[in-house]
């Protein structure tokens, strides 16, 4: 992929003699505005918050309007995919199920970012004892293998009957997914701590907390912010296996995972109701990890 | 070597308590009633309580909680199942078929990794180079639990060219479908280490006086650069290992393979508690000795790791 930014880097040079100040964002903008992927991934991410927000611009059928005597239609009358075991829409099914992926993906991302982003400020900026403590439990966490210690603690949270499992899955993949956000931090950090205008600033008598968030954070968060847009596919790639496995989503909530688990055993039968969730999952996750990819490529200035 | 060796053993020992703490206190920290977390929600019999408590010493405090929870997995005793079978017995049953099964995907993820990998690293910005690039990206994205049902859907039962599920005793060839679908898994990330690692050293001075030598291509390729470029990529599977784990409760799941995962999978769907705790512990302790063994592997591998 990055070697198309050989192509790009032509073009990049015109906007220092517009007379306007090229920023690293702004290069970055430059650089992703001439990559087809981050369009192709652009226009996916879009279509899928739509999809999220406003379910029923794509579709006008209710998702819960199940008749069994319609079990295994086939497509036909407004359904476009056919109808699943319980005679629901597939494909009303399979469009809201768009909005808890992404609320899901969403909110653990924001958590984890959060949790990544203390701990990699403090540990990058304090150094010593405090880095040597935090990097010892970033290692801790990341000795279990992530799917394994969110079913032992989704399946710890959901053990209430009542919710429909949002609320468990969301805190269990934040509460997880946070130590590669922390360790980039970390590192952008360190590297961000001895330039000159950070000793600079200190000179001038800034205190920890404002050097830290007026200087060395801005200038370090870039692949911080990376990470999180793949981290965001993998949470909603992590929100349908748990649902799948049967430690997330569950009650009368609406998840590509669920439907996966449930049209299983019936693929044999009809396909639809197995593969078109399958689609729009892969799709999703598939648009942010290209975001992210692309991104990056834009951000690191030695591949260019 | 010595020194390197020791060093890493201790850091070993500090990461399994840490990590057997962390899941231990996922499960059971701050909980009102441990024995319905550990029951989910089917009702528990007296008799079944009693052996809970029995095993994890639930009315204890916490920290002595745990210190059983140590001692029962240092000496294999992992308890019973909410079934009443052992769960150690279960264990030692179920892991010869994950094994072959990982092995099996390890092997086809790393021949199709470095062989793509080395020949995309040769001809960078090649055509070749650029359909495995987008190829990966595609891989990455597909999560297992959407891979696994479709492979199995279009492959085993639509066109019937491989056994939808597979057997305690199965051979290579009824494992070959499901060890396809968890090799994706690692492959991605391995082709691209090997790609980058190989562009960078055939830059290397090394390389420009083998071939100034007038060594052939191919010896240069395969001998000198590939050992070297072999490294990085050799890391990564010890990490892999982690990512076939959690694969391998999804992939034994929808292929009815009785392997560790599938026994994991059916605990979670039947709220297994014992069963999940311990499993989870047991896979959690695999992981970290592979990755000490990788670790090691890594430094007999590259003598600068040793002098850090």
């Amino acid at each position: 992929m990055s070697d198309n930014n050989v192509v790009s880097t032509v073009e990049a040079p015109d906007v220092p003699s517009e007379g306007k100040l090229s920023s690293l964002a702004g290069d970055a903008w430059l650089e992703l505005r001439s990559r087809k992927i981050f369009w192709i991934a652009a226009v996916l991410v879009v279509v899928i918050l739509l999809m999220a927000l406003w379910p029923s611009l794509f579709t006008s059928a209710d998702p819960r309007d199940c008749v069994l005597a319609r079990k295994h239609a086939g497509a036909g009358g407004g359904a476009l995919f056919g109808y699943d075991f319980q005679g629901c829409d597939v494909y009303a099914k399979t469009v809201y199920g768009a909005r808890d992926s992404l609320l899901v993906g969403i909110s653990a991302t924001l958590i984890a970012g959060l949790i990544g982003l203390v701990v990699g400020l403090l540990a990058g900026y304090f150094g010593g004892w405090l880095d040597a403590l935090l990097s010892r439990f970033v290692d801790v966490v990341l000795a279990i293998p992530f799917l394994l210690g969110a079913i032992v603690l989704a399946k710890r949270l959901a053990s209430d009957p009542e919710s429909n499992g949002l609320f468990a899955v969301i805190v269990t993949l934040g509460v997880l997914g946070w130590t590669t956000a922390a360790r980039v931090m970390r590192s952008a950090v360190i590297s961000a701590k001895n330039q000159d205008y950070v000793t600079a600033a200190r000179m001038l008598g800034a205190s920890p907390a404002r050097l830290m968030l007026r200087h060395i954070l801005p200038n370090s968060i870039s692949p911080f912010i990376v990470v999180l847009t793949v981290l965001l596919g993998i949470n909603i790639a992590g929100e349908a296996t748990l649902s799948y496995l049967g430690v997330g989503l569950k009650g009368d909530a609406i998840s590509w995972g669920l439907a996966i688990a449930e049209a299983g055993p019936y693929a044999r039968t009809v396909a639809a109701p197995l593969v078109w969730p399958s689609i729009f999952l892969a799709a999703t996750v598939l648009a942010f990890i290209m975001l992210g990819d692309a991104v990056r490529d834009a951000f690191d200035p030695k591949l260019r | 070597m010595f020194r390197y060796i020791v060093r890493r053993l201790l850091q070993m020992v500090l990461t399994f308590f840490g990590a057997t703490f962390v899941v231990y206190a996922l499960m059971f920290a701050n909980v009102d009633d441990p024995y319905q977390v550990l029951a989910g929600e089917r009702s528990l019999t007296e008799s079944q309580r009693t052996g809970l408590n029995a095993r994890y010493h639930l009315d204890d405090g916490f920290f002595t909680q745990y210190w059983h929870y140590v001692k029962g997995l240092l000496t294999g005793d992992l308890g019973q199942s909410l079934t009443g079978r052992p769960i150690s017995e279960m264990l030692s049953q179920a892991w010869p078929v994950t094994i072959r099964l990982a092995l099996f995907a390890i092997v086809i993820a790393a021949v199709v990794a470095v062989g793509a990998g080395v020949l995309s690293g040769i001809r960078r910005g090649g055509a070749f180079d650029t359909v495995t690039l987008v190829l990966t990206l595609v891989v990455l994205a597909m999560p297992i639990v959407v891979l696994a049902p479709l492979a199995q859907l279009v492959f085993g039962i639509q066109l019937g060219w491989f056994p939808p599920t597979a057997t305690r005793d199965a051979n290579l060839y009824q494992l070959l479908l499901p060890a396809l679908v968890l090799g994706t898994l690692v492959v991605a990330t391995e082709l691209r280490v090997t790609r980058s690692s190989v562009a960078e050293n055939l830059r290397a001075d090394y390389v420009r006086t083998a071939r100034a030598k007038g060594l052939a291509p191919k010896r240069v390729i395969g001998v000198h650069v590939l050992r070297n470029s072999l490294i990085p990529v050799i890391t990564l599977i010890g990490v892999d290992i982690g990512a076939l784990m959690s694969g391998a409760v999804v992939t034994e799941g929808v292929f009815n393979i009785p392997g560790v995962g599938f026994n994991l999978f059916r605990g979670i769907r039947t709220e297994d508690g014992p069963l999940v705790v311990g499993f989870v512990s047991v896979l959690v302790i695999v992981f970290l000795v592979i990755n000490l063994i990788v670790d090691l592997l890594y430094a007999v591998l590259d003598p600068r790791i040793r002098y850090e």
